[in-house]
């Protein structure tokens, strides 16, 4: 049977529509036909000339850039989903109802702050002379260089995916049937069992778009790479700014944006396939 | 007709008199309005700073200006500015002087006539400044500029370590020398490090040179900064020597109190230059030229000099006479007196090259160098 388009339908999806084509779509097809212009003296022509991507694609340093960026962001979607588990589980299985608004509360507060002044404020801590390294010495350890190296970049990225992700596992694990896990308790499963038995199968689509959502932000960051990495080692975001830096090569550094939004797709839709793999349509 | 009289008042006031005294009253912000008429507004094209109120309060009362700043990060951000906005949308531009043949070549800027400001007043090498002039005209006047060298902890190195580039290869400052994150001032002077006379004029032996030396290097870096992160990884000690920099940012730090310096190394120190322009299309080119008159003038030059967010050497030797007397001081540090060994002396005895693009190979090939570089 073929469904009608209604009026009602429309008012609502039509919008939505406009904006995806206004802002995404069009931006997006700039973004390729940039990719081919031509940079003379610091101008930039429209051209139809695959010498960018010749280019792009022929350094080492790109894929390199390439690699680590991915290696990167993988890593800190694994571990902010590992950290961000246990508080989400807490939050929706052990804590009451006001505590539960509370510790939501909590979690959406660091958004009002902005994520490049809390990166900053990581500096204090981080540093040869911050908080952290003056403790330990004040115990006769250290000081320990964590300013500028991938740990701190990995901090950074946890300071950026942390809150969000509790939130999308714990909306994820809110809505797990509770009977599950009563008739597994009740089938003499233990509790760590249970766990991975029961409640991550039946959150799986949510606790995979959690990871998705930290992979997305991570792989595109700039901000902790360069303030808390110190820049090192060069990421897909810093490579762009490098690009864009010097003679006004800004094709060449959509050829890059393009190849970080191609992946970004491929690995949405592996996530995405993961995420509802078995399930029933 | 019955009359209307006001209590307190001497002698009776007619209805008529009291609603044209009422009419005038109400008229009163209009007439204000006209007498003090709202500011013209210049747009201001140029680093952060320059449009701030230290620098252009006086002028703006003077002529009942405000400025407008659009402020940018870089030469190649300005550019894309300009490239993106219709012509006339920036009234003055200032621009590192490398940038402004580019600007001239893409038709950004308008001829400026040399007789409208004082030249004369300026030292002998700054009159004809490279990049200012194009076949015999005059598009840009410098207004500003300063020396890039070793920059330094002042508790870690003493004056006479840090007198040589090799300092930034001594091992107790492995993991602490931080790059200012754009290779042009990073590897001229790595290019003056590996003997070249000119720094930015090599051959092809002469760029190998400096991307061997270069790449010595890299084990001793800390990290790779932009203007916010080069501030704070050297204030907080984080980095303890720096490349690619010099009093612009050890200058700031210095006034507050961070333990950090700059000097000029033996195997030379780099210039970087700043010049005003007027924006092609400008419908207030006069203010914009009355601008620059003012900030080329021996007080505006010394205001320049004391810019709140980074100091600068003024190339008008009226102006160094004018900070002499207004802040000695900021005079001495920035070696603007008479004393031997003064900026202009460093300048005349050979020891301070300008920082412009590579001559012999392409812009393209540093950049590419310096990525690979970073990713190392």
């Amino acid at each position: 049977m073929r469904s009608r388009i209604s009026l009602y339908g429309l008012t609502f999806s039509l919008p939505l529509l406009l904006w995806q084509l206004l802002f995404f779509v069009f931006p997006l097809l700039f973004l390729v036909a940039l990719s081919f212009w031509t940079v003379k003296n610091f101008t930039m022509r429209p051209d139809f000339d695959t010498v960018n991507w010749v280019t792009i694609y022929g350094r080492a340093v790109f894929w390199q850039a390439y690699a680590t960026t991915f290696v990167m962001a993988a890593l800190a979607a694994l571990l902010t989903s590992a950290l961000a588990f246990p508080a989400a589980y807490a939050i929706a299985f052990k804590l009451s109802d006001t505590a539960r608004r509370w510790a939501v509360f909590l979690m959406v507060i660091p958004f009002f702050t902005s994520y490049l002044v809390r990166v900053y404020s990581w500096q204090i801590f981080l540093s040869d002379n911050g908080i952290i390294n003056v403790l330990l010495g004040g115990i006769g350890l250290g000081p320990f260089p964590m300013l500028n190296t991938v740990g701190a970049t990995m901090v950074g990225f946890l300071t950026l995916c942390f809150p969000l992700v509790v939130l999308l596992q714990l909306f994820s694990l809110a809505f797990i049937d509770r009977t599950l896990i009563e008739a597994a308790h009740n089938m003499r499963c233990g509790r760590l069992r249970t766990v991975f038995e029961v409640v991550i199968p039946s959150a799986r689509v949510g606790l995979s778009i959690a990871a998705l959502f930290a992979f997305i932000l991570c792989f595109g960051d700039f901000v902790s790479p360069v303030y808390l990495g110190g820049g090192e080692p060069t990421t897909l975001s810093i490579l762009i700014t490098d690009t864009t830096k010097s003679g006004q090569q800004w094709p060449r550094a959509a050829v890059i944006a393009l190849t970080m939004i191609a992946t970004l797709l491929v690995v949405a839709f592996a996530a995405i396939r993961f995420a509802y793999k078995g399930r029933s349509k | 007709m019955k009359k209307t009289h006001l209590p307190g008042a001497s002698g009776a006031v007619t209805r008529r008199a009291l609603l044209a005294t009422g009419a005038a009253a109400l008229a009163m912000p209009m007439l204000s309005r006209r007498a003090f008429a709202a500011p013209t507004e210049l747009t201001m094209l140029a680093w952060y700073g320059h449009a701030e109120p230290d620098i252009v309060a006086e002028f703006e009362a003077e002529h009942n200006v405000k400025f407008v700043p659009k402020y940018y990060t870089g030469g190649d951000n300005m550019l894309g500015l300009i490239s993106q906005s219709p012509a006339g949308t920036f009234d003055v531009i200032l621009s590192d002087a490398e940038y402004v043949q580019a600007l001239n070549a893409a038709g950004y800027v308008e001829e400026l006539d040399p007789n409208d400001y004082a030249l004369s007043d300026y030292f002998p090498e700054f009159q004809n400044f490279p990049g200012n002039w194009q076949d015999g005209k005059l598009f840009s006047l410098v207004t500003r500029f300063g020396f890039l060298g070793v920059a330094y902890n002042t508790d870690a190195l003493t004056e006479a370590e840090a007198a040589s580039y090799d300092v930034f290869w001594d091992p107790k400052l492995t993991g602490k020398v931080g790059h200012f994150d754009w290779h042009l001032p990073n590897l001229g002077q790595m290019s003056l490090t590996a003997g070249n006379a000119a720094a930015y004029d090599i051959d092809e032996a002469g760029w190998e040179a400096v991307k061997e030396k270069t790449m010595s290097l890299r084990s001793q870096i800390g990290g790779f900064f932009d203007y916010g992160g080069t501030f704070s990884s050297l204030n907080d000690g984080q980095m303890l020597a720096f490349a690619g920099i010099g009093d612009w940012i050890t200058g700031v730090l210095e006034k507050n109190g961070a333990k950090v310096r700059s000097t000029i190394p033996e195997q030379g120190g780099l210039q970087w230059s700043e010049c005003f322009s007027i924006g092609k299309g400008s419908q207030k080119a006069d203010l914009a030229k009355k601008w620059i008159q003012y900030i080329t003038s021996a007080k505006g030059q010394a205001k320049s000099a004391q810019m709140a967010a980074y100091p600068a050497i003024v190339p008008n030797a009226k102006g160094w006479e004018v900070l002499q007397a207004e802040n000695p001081a900021e005079a001495k540090r920035q070696g603007m007196t008479k004393d031997a060994g003064n900026a202009m002396d460093l300048i005349r005895a050979g020891r301070i090259q300008y920082r412009q693009w590579p001559i012999q190979q392409d812009l393209e090939t540093w950049n590419d160098f310096w990525s690979e570089y970073k990713g190392a």
